[in-house]
């Protein structure tokens, strides 16, 4: 019992911030499932955390409903820009989503009730790690269940065919908002959960490399089952602690082993670093029907 | 009066820079159909590279430019030979192209951390003359002009070489459909390892010119080009050439009339890319798009 307090009191921090995350690359991998590569993820953990701290802050406003207030907000948007940017397909909607992300990180530097670009300061301490980690488990339960729900195929009907999907009578349109929009739910609810873990939010933490990071925890992971971005997510934070306590220095280095790792997995593993725990079912990539150039 | 005209000058040197720098990131797209992030690491090389030539080998810049170019340009070959032919084949090279193009920058901006250090660097006081002419009351120095015709320069000469050579006719060949170019006898994969070389060179470039017109470099200075190069790209529709170079051109206008308008520098940003958005949503092939393929 002294061991688990003692590795808290140490790692403690640690561990919350790979909770977030994970909530984070899980709410990417809902959209990612159903074929929507959207880098706005971090934008709507950026409202859910603004709108929840500022109602907090300044409002008063009691947690829970702070964070209710917060993970709506970023649903409501998702809904109002999905509408029109789900007609988008592949990297077009990624740099939709990238675009919409910077207009709210511009957004949260110039109004005032956000603090500008110093962040806003102050937020009541109210997440413990026992909630985040509650929240995980509870989304990680929602995911599994929605795999080979209705729900669940329509989403991965549109990844593998969108046209098919409609001829079959799947309402495209429907399902790709919904997955867009719960992902932004889940984002808003990570963000709003991690402003009142840390004190002060500020709008860099929200902005493009957040969102590719999110990308990055999923593809090493795996997009093919909901483990997968967890376990990209505890990898990729655990290996620079892990790298410093052998020694490598911060900096240059920590920096290119992450995007090494980035580089083999998808090199090598296409489908993440959870296909190599499923043995008979892991896929090969798909190879395009033509013969190799000779050289 | 004269202060809106200078602002608009100063946008028309900084859109060439964008231009240019837009101009390899759409010409990978064009032929490739796959978003090269790891351009705007080159870009930051490129420039890092030509300091190093100028501080370390004592290069004169007339020296320091081509060489650097041609070095951003071989890393165009490693990109492609590491991050992009392995994947060729994959249905999904598209996505599989964008997420190495991204492992790859993460790996040369480690590069350049670790050459160069952290710190924001800039070329020694005399490596270019800069004369100053006021012309009816606007200010131009010779840095300006020599940063414009470079970029026009370069962007006249990627014109007229898919235009009127064979290999440029090839890169059109594959842009279009590469098996019926595979199929005519093309060497498909040497065609685009050449066209990872130049944009990566015109990627290299633009590093230079925008180190040279702001005096500053340092190792992530690539992340300030590259969302408003993707800005650019896609004003000017995906895959075109000239409409890279307006698009680069009407960007660099924005931001400066956005300044001069509102008297801050706030809200430069924000225009732009409201305005991305908004392009995206209402006319998502640019103004000069050539495809609709985008388009559910």
């Amino acid at each position: 019992m002294e061991f688990v307090t003692h590795l808290l009191a140490v790692y403690g921090s640690l561990l919350n911030f790979i909770g977030i995350q994970s909530l984070l690359a899980l709410s990417l991998y809902i959209t990612l499932s159903a074929g929507q590569l959207s880098l706005g993820n971090a934008a709507f953990a950026g409202i859910g955390g603004y709108v929840s701290g500022v109602l907090s802050l300044h409002y008063g406003l009691s947690y829970i409903l702070a964070l209710i207030a917060g993970s709506a907000s970023a649903g409501v948007v998702a809904l109002v820009i999905g509408l029109p940017v789900l007609r988008l397909r592949g990297v077009f909607l990624a740099m939709a989503t990238l675009a919409f992300g910077e207009v709210v990180r511009i957004a949260a530097v110039n109004l005032t009730i956000t603090g500008g670009a110093q962040g806003l300061v102050g937020i009541p301490n109210r997440t413990k790690g026992w909630m985040i980690y509650l929240v995980l488990a509870v989304v990680c339960y929602v995911v599994a269940r929605l795999r080979g729900s209705r729900v669940g195929w329509s989403f991965a009907t549109i990844r593998e065919d969108e046209t098919a999907a409609a001829t079959l009578g799947i309402h495209t349109t429907y399902y790709k908002t919904l997955a867009f929009v719960m992902g932004a739910v889940i984002a808003g609810l990570a963000g709003g959960m991690y402003a009142h873990l840390t004190f002060i939010i500020s709008p860099g933490e929200f902005g493009f490399s957040a969102a590719v990071q999110l990308l990055i925890y999923n593809i090493v992971g795996g997009t093919r089952t909901w483990p997968g971005p967890i376990l990209g997510t505890v990898l990729l934070i655990i290996l620079p602690e892990v790298l410093r306590g052998i020694g490598v220095a911060a900096g240059a280095l920590r920096m290119a082993v992450n995007g090494l790792v980035l580089l083999l997995v998808i090199l090598f593993l296409p489908n993440g670093l959870a296909s190599l725990f499923q043995g008979g079912s892991r896929q090969t990539p798909k190879v395009a029907p033509l013969p190799r150039e000779e050289a | 009066m004269e202060l809106l005209a200078q602002q608009l000058i100063n946008g028309l040197f900084i859109g060439s820079v964008y231009g240019l720098f837009a101009v390899g990131y759409t010409l990978v797209f064009g032929v490739l159909d796959i978003l090269n992030l790891a351009h705007p690491a080159i870009f930051t090389l490129g420039g890092l590279v030509a300091l190093w030539l100028v501080e370390g080998a004592h290069f004169s810049i007339w020296a320091a430019f081509p060489s650097a170019v041609l070095f951003a340009g071989l890393l165009g070959l490693i990109l492609d030979r590491i991050a992009f032919f392995p994947i060729r084949r994959r249905a999904d090279s598209n996505f599989s192209g964008l997420i190495s193009s991204i492992a790859m920058a993460i790996l040369f901006e480690s590069a350049a951390f670790a050459l160069f250090g952290a710190r924001t660097v800039r070329f020694p006081a005399n490596t270019v003359t800069n004369r100053v002419w006021q012309v009816a009351g606007v200010t131009i120095t010779s840095l300006q002009v020599e940063i414009v015709l470079t970029a026009i320069l370069f962007m006249v000469g990627l014109t007229q070489l898919l235009k009127r050579t064979r290999v440029g006719k090839a890169i059109r060949a594959v842009a279009e459909n590469d098996r019926a170019a595979r199929l005519l006898g093309i060497h498909v994969d040497r065609i685009i390892a050449f066209t990872f070389f130049l944009s990566s060179a015109m990627g290299g470039a633009a590093g230079i010119l925008f180190g040279l017109y702001f005096d500053a470099l340092s190792p992530d200075m690539g992340r300030s080009i590259e969302i408003k190069g993707l800005a650019v790209i896609i004003l000017g529709g995906m895959g075109s050439i000239p409409g890279a170079i307006l698009g680069g051109l009407a960007f660099g206008l924005t931001e400066v009339l956005t300044v001069a308008i509102t008297g801050t520098s706030n809200l430069r940003d924000a225009v732009a890319f409201t305005m991305l958005f908004a392009i995206l949503i209402f006319r998502p092939s640019g103004f000069l798009g050539r495809r609709s393929m985008r388009e559910a």
